[in-house]
């Protein structure tokens, strides 16, 4: 920011575009190379995801697997094929007779989608199919809960897979209950806001992009449904490297969270800015590169807008958890480096 | 070619000669030495064109051999009792997709007790998955069945488990004759998948059926099964054709000409069997044997036809549906409820969790089911006084504490007692 | 391919399935009223010229400016720029400099030599418009643009009212100002020169006016009683300003006193230094806070080392010397003497105590009606009198050169309408594109543009333009801080963050369309707006 100026800042100049367009951070622009847009941008974006799907109103899972695969079909040429766990995803596409992929998708079973895709790209790969890509997807339940015993095998076998974990922070097919990656304090259908400590209990879950850090696989990266620039370019790059990859996609419910539908993208960027759910990229092992929050926000914006911590705010008193929850994101702004102005290295 | 081989080894090399493009090695306890040879083979070149896949469990074992058939690859794995189990939604899956992946399941028993060793506790237990399961007498059956087993799957489909009874056969060495890779690749054709992922013919595969279509959908997969009943037969006549050798086809049959009694057997035991009735033969006894090789399809009308002359059925099965009996017996009764003067069906469990199936004991049942038949299921060689003393015990106390390990308090405090009694 | 039955399905097939039949409420692509047009006197559609700049068209630009502003190089100089006071962007980090691209627009336009369309028919209708300033300049291309012909008579030499006569040269250059008015005239607009008119009716009736607009101006300086001697030198802003326009420049001694609080007592002051004057003080009665004067030309005028005494008020002016006596401000903000004296050297004193009108072409005009010193018009612009129209600093409103201009569009449609026998009705306004009705998170930081201003001794020396104009990749940048409140710019947002790909994409410039097939009502498309052109209404059953 301090070293710009207007003249440095060239049309062409896609990083600089930032500081230069109004709209830099929107889908796309009209006034900007093609290139510098995103593909959702694009008339010719796949919509592997397309219409008539049967997801809730404002769903961000469904929004955060059009997103991805279509920024994947772009960067394999249209040559891919998507694994899917059991979940929402799968049920809202796929209920007999119809179905909303466009692309060659398959579905086993909950917790085997990591597995199936590692022998969709040993196939490819007997085969001599090598430009065809495999992604496995699934909610953080098929991911992080019963689908974590494949994903860690997939891992250390560095099997060429992108897992996409689409992290809604709950079993919300079943009727939203606790999955190991729901929040503290979250309330959800087995873990009610009642008793001494209602919702999720503090010290519980686990932030499984860590652990895929921990097996030291290629590529690991989180991101939201809010910045989608930031999504795709990661998807882009996870589809330029061979081996085990693992993206996990924050995408709010509008159910499960007890938010309003057209909050949706608000609640991801909240989740952000507040330092609730980090942004980093990590390769080999490494934390390689975190996503800046330009202002902080406090926690309180994020959750008052959500049913699902409404217990912090009964009767107009602020719960003492809150200051947890706040030191929480604290914790994680301290840990990844957060506060600045721009994406750095380190 | 002729070999002195562990029936594991032989297996490797059967299944090699299918040309596997995925294998998915899991060493589950009880392991067998099927995959380890694959892997061999893979690894020192001389099985080329196939990924090896080192899985982390049972139930990714057979996920990725879903996800490579699904892809177009011929995928294969191996399992045992507390594997299958552990992959049983897996099972269920491939068969409701329809994936032609051929499996060997070296048979075990299921705990707890945990126990490794034969009986077929575990084929029962995926019996209603929609698999084929083809049981193989001898090491040599073991080897074909597999070469036929990719066949039947590819042309039908559909999943082929191959059972193999555990450390009976697949621990044993002996004489096997191993095809040459030229008549298998005659026999068995390259994998033509009937649904593909691919990017250039996009389709979701695995969707979800609702009360509208799922009758239809289980109705057809049973369709294919009954189907299945000729298709098995064929190939095992074009076996017969190419390498000489009767393997595989729905039943087969030993000295039922004039028997009276037929034993109905499936995998190993059926040697034993025939030995027994060889000797009761001499006897003069007329008593015959019914081999079930396809236990899925469930061969009827081919059960009915060897055993219509029958007057007495005697089914010795390793497996126990408890609280109800013998599962194979069950099947054997529903292939001969409509016959008109239909035989006397006796059902026996022997050999649970490996106990040796001695031909003393046979000799006994096979008598014993003319002359004095017995009610329900009677477990061969069951050591009457330990559990007769276990029932007593347990009825007498509220929470008595696992049965099992009161029986084996019991069991080692008869030994010492006999022991004590041997030195006084 | 031939699928097994149900477990295997063909691509896309889900498109059978509507799902914009659960839907309650739709949204709808709307316009709103960005605060910058809202705020602007001229009318002028900002945010609509702005987006023609951001694409780099120029040209179309300015012609979408001076649709509404045949000004634009004057109003990027001379305009208090109400529309940056109302930018949302200020918001975020401070207001687009609007003005500045004005500038480089009519700057442009001129250096390009860009002309105004003739009208395509002329109506034969004949219209007077009395005063070359710039509500009479507005009207008489407004009303040009409408086939009419168009007289104006001014009462000075040149054209320009106030423009030329009030406004500095440091200021607003006369060429720009010549510039844009010859772009009036050869649109077929005749101006008559030193043709002060007495009679309004006389000279339609001569002239054979079907109607007339009036815009004189205020061109009387207030005089407020103050005793003075004999020898006391006591003149007066507008004397002065205009003086500055002719041969002889006025002669106001090494130390001047200015006194007000106006922009005009600013530009007197300002002069003065320019002229040679070693101290130009100005004298007010309030504090700065207080002044109607800009505070940027304040801020201006000190860095040019005019001295400022407030809370003053000029009791006697004498030869060479001044007395004023403190005041201090009551609780209702109103100064009150101290009785506190002070005696100030002083060569001459300037009043700048605002202007008065002058009515006398109106005598015994029947049905028109003044009120303190100014005319009143109804809300069509209209006086008392059927056809003639008034607009400008003799009408009620705020004094500047930007209104004036409204005022004269204003009345030149209101005149077009009556001309055929109908009223014009500009329709509701839209709804205001307030900033909460912005998703400010799409618009990174853009610090505007700072333009560039004549060094200090330049500036007291001589009558150069003090504030500089933009070069082009300035003016572009400063045109994209644009948020287009309001108004889509085509970011594919809507498109992009539709969870059901319910959004229909038509191309560059046709903007978007929803698929209501499949719409689901979610309202994500109208949260993630960037600019506020989507709106949720109820679905009607």
């Amino acid at each position: 920011m301090a070293e710009f100026t207007p003249e440095s800042a060239g049309p062409d100049d896609a990083q600089k575009l930032r500081y230069y367009q109004k709209g830099t951070f929107t889908v796309g622009n009209r006034l900007v190379d093609a290139d510098a847009r995103t593909v959702q941008a694009s008339e010719e974006r796949s919509n592997a995801l397309t219409c008539g799907h049967r997801a809730c109103q404002g769903c961000g899972e469904a929004l955060g697997a059009r997103y991805a695969l279509d920024a994947a079909m772009r960067a394999t040429n249209g040559k891919l094929i998507a694994v899917n766990a059991t979940g929402c995803l799968e049920v809202f596409t796929t209920p007999y007779p119809e179905t909303s992929w466009q692309l060659p998708w398959m579905h086993s079973l909950f917790g085997n989608a990591a597995a199936v895709a590692t022998g969709v790209a040993a196939a490819l790969r007997v085969k001599g199919k090598k430009e065809v890509r495999v992604v496995a997807q699934g909610g953080d339940g098929g991911t992080t809960d019963i689908g974590f015993q494949c994903l860690s095998g997939m891992f250390e076998r560095n099997d060429d897979v992108l897992y996409i974990c689409y992290d809604n922070e709950g079993y919300m097919n079943t009727g939203v209950q606790r999955s190991s990656a729901t929040p503290p304090a979250a309330r959800t259908a087995t873990t009610p806001a009642a008793g001494d400590e209602p919702g999720n209990v503090f010290g519980t879950g686990k932030f499984v992009p860590r652990i895929a850090v921990a097996h030291r696989i290629p590529y690991v990266a989180t991101a939201t449904v809010a910045d989608l620039h930031d999504l795709e370019r990661k998807v882009a790059k996870a589809m330029s490297i061979r081996g085990a990859r693992y993206l996990q996609i924050d995408v709010p419910c509008p159910l499960g969270w007890g938010a309003a539908s057209h909050d949706t993208i608000r609640l991801a960027r909240l989740a952000v800015e507040t330092g609730f759910y980090p942004i980093f990229e990590a390769e080999h092992g490494k934390v390689t590169r975190v996503r800046k929050i330009r202002k902080p926000r406090p926690v309180t914006d994020y959750l008052r807008l959500q049913k699902r911590f409404a217990h912090l705010f009964r009767d107009g008193h602020e719960d003492p958890r809150v200051t947890r929850l706040q030191a929480m994101c604290d914790a994680n702004i301290e840990e990844y480096g957060l506060v600045g102005d721009d994406e750095t290295s380190g | 070619m002729l070999k002195q081989i562990e029936g594991s080894k032989a297996m490797a090399e059967g299944i090699a000669l299918c040309r596997p493009e995925v294998i998915c090695a899991y060493p589950i306890t009880p392991q067998t030495h099927i995959v380890e040879g694959l892997g061999d083979l893979v690894k020192d070149g001389s099985l080329t064109n196939c990924e090896f896949i080192n899985v982390e469990s049972e139930f990714a074992a057979l996920s990725v051999a879903i996800g490579a058939s699904a892809a177009g690859a011929r995928a294969y794995t191996a399992t045992a009792s507390q594997g299958l189990l552990f992959m049983m939604e897996a099972v269920y899956n491939a068969a409701g997709l329809g994936l032609p992946i051929v499996m060997t399941l070296g048979n075990r028993a299921i705990g707890a007790p945990i126990n490794i060793w034969n009986d077929h506790s575990d084929a029962m237990a995926v019996r209603d998955a929609g698999w084929l399961q083809l049981f193989a007498e001898t090491n040599q059956e073991a080897v074909d069945l597999h070469i036929q087993a990719f066949r039947i799957a590819e042309e039908l489909s559909m999943p082929v488990m191959v059972n193999v009874d555990g450390f009976i056969l697949t621990h044993a060495v002996e004489r096997v004759d191993i095809p040459d890779q030229d008549n298998v690749d005659a026999f068995l054709p390259s994998y033509e998948p009937v649904q593909v992922l691919d990017p250039d013919e996009p389709a979701s595969i695995g969707a979800m059926v609702g009360p509208e279509a799922f009758t239809e959908v289980k109705y057809l997969a049973h369709y294919k099964q009954t189907q299945a009943l000729r298709l098995i037969t064929k190939v095992a006549g074009e076996y017969r054709t190419r390498f000489g050798r009767d393997s595989g086809g729905l039943v087969r049959t030993y000295r039922t000409q004039d028997a009276e009694t037929i034993v109905v057997a499936m995998g190993s035991v059926c040697g034993t069997i025939k030995d027994t009735i060889d000797e009761m033969r001499d006897e003069g006894y007329p008593i015959g044997l019914v081999t079930i090789v396809s236990y899925r399809p469930f061969p009827s009308a081919a059960l009915r036809n060897a055993l219509a002359g029958a007057k007495d059925i005697v089914v010795v099965e390793k497996a126990i549906s408890v609280g109800m009996g013998g599962p194979l017996a069950i099947d054997v009764d529903e292939a001969l409820r409509n016959l008109p003067h239909a035989p006397q069906l006796h059902s026996a469990v022997a050999g649970l969790g490996g106990r040796p199936i001695l031909k003393a004991s046979l000799h006994r049942l096979f008598r014993e089911a003319v002359v004095q038949p017995w009610e329900g299921t009677q477990f061969l060689d069951l050591n009457v006084r330990v559990v007769g003393r276990e029932i007593h015990r347990s009825a007498k106390t509220r929470r008595s504490g696992p049965t099992a390990e009161a029986l084996l308090r019991q069991l080692a405090a008869e030994e010492r007692d006999s022991a004590e009694k041997g030195r006084l | 391919m031939a699928h097994p039955f149900a477990i295997t399905l063909d691509p896309g097939s889900s498109l059978a399935n509507r799902t914009g039949s659960w839907r309650s409420i739709r949204p709808e692509y709307v316009h709103r009223l960005p605060p910058c047009n809202d705020a602007c006197p001229a009318g002028e559609d900002i945010q609509g010229w702005l987006a023609k700049a951001e694409a780099g068209d120029y040209e179309g630009a300015w012609r979408a400016l001076t649709v509404n502003n045949p000004l634009p190089a004057i109003m990027g100089r001379v305009c208090y720029h109400p529309c940056e006071n109302a930018c949302n962007r200020k918001a975020i980090d401070a207001s687009v400099g609007i003005n500045s691209v004005e500038r480089f627009l009519g700057d442009l336009a001129l250096e390009k030599g860009w002309a105004f369309d003739k009208p395509a028919e002329e109506t034969g209708k004949k219209v007077l418009v009395i005063g070359a300033g710039p509500s009479g300049l507005s009207a008489a291309y407004h009303l040009r643009r409408f086939g009419h012909a168009v007289t104006i008579r001014e009462a000075g030499p040149l054209p320009g009212g106030m423009m030329r006569f009030g406004i500095p040269k440091y200021r607003l250059p006369r060429d720009v100002l010549d510039g844009e008015v010859a772009r009036i005239v050869a649109m077929g607009v005749e101006i008559v020169y030193d043709a002060k008119v007495d009679d309004i009716l006389a000279a339609m009736r001569e002239g054979g006016f079907d109607a007339a607009f009036l815009a004189v101006g205020a061109h009387i300086a207030k005089r407020a009683y103050i005793p003075a001697g004999e020898a006391a030198k006591v003149l007066d802003a507008v004397q002065v300003l205009r003086s500055m326009e002719g041969e002889d420049k006025p002669l106001l001694g090494r130390r001047v006193v200015v006194y007000g609080g106006g922009n005009t007592a600013i530009d007197v002051a300002r002069t003065a230094k320019r002229l040679g004057a070693e101290e130009a003080l100005i004298v007010y009665r309030r504090t700065r806070d207080h002044m109607p004067a800009h505070d940027f030309e304040v801020e201006e005028a000190l860095e040019e080392g005019v001295m400022m005494k407030w809370l003053s008020t000029i009791k006697n002016v004498e030869a060479g010397s001044i007395t004023v006596e403190k005041m201090a401000l009551d609780d209702k903000g109103f100064p009150q003497p101290t009785g506190e004296i002070e005696t100030l050297e002083a060569d001459s004193v300037v009043l700048a105590l605002g202007q008065d009108v002058d009515l006398s072409l109106l005598e015994g005009v029947p049905g028109l009606e003044i009120q303190k010193g100014v005319v009143q018009v109804g809300p069509d612009m209209m006086t008392g009198a059927p056809g003639i129209f008034a607009g400008g600093d003799m009408v009620p409103s705020e004094r500047t050169v930007t209104v004036g201009v409204g005022h004269g569009k204003q009345a030149a449609r209101h005149i077009d309408a009556w001309l055929r026998g109908e009223t014009w009705d500009p329709g509701p306004r839209h709804e205001l594109a307030g900033f909460d009705k912005l998703n400010p998170w799409y618009y990174g930081e853009a610090p505007a543009t700072v333009r560039p201003v004549l060094e200090i001794a330049r500036r007291t020396s001589t009558f150069e333009e003090v504030v500089q104009g933009l070069d082009e990749t300035n003016a572009l940048f400063e045109a994209r801080r644009c948020l287009s409140c309001g108004n889509c710019f085509e970011c594919d947002n809507c498109y992009g963050v539709c969870p059901d790909n319910a959004v229909k994409k038509l191309g560059p410039g046709r903007g978007f369309e929803f698929d209501y097939e499949y719409c689901k009502g979610c309202g994500v498309c109208a949260q993630e707006c960037p600019c506020g052109a989507i709106a949720m209404v109820p679905e009607e059953k």
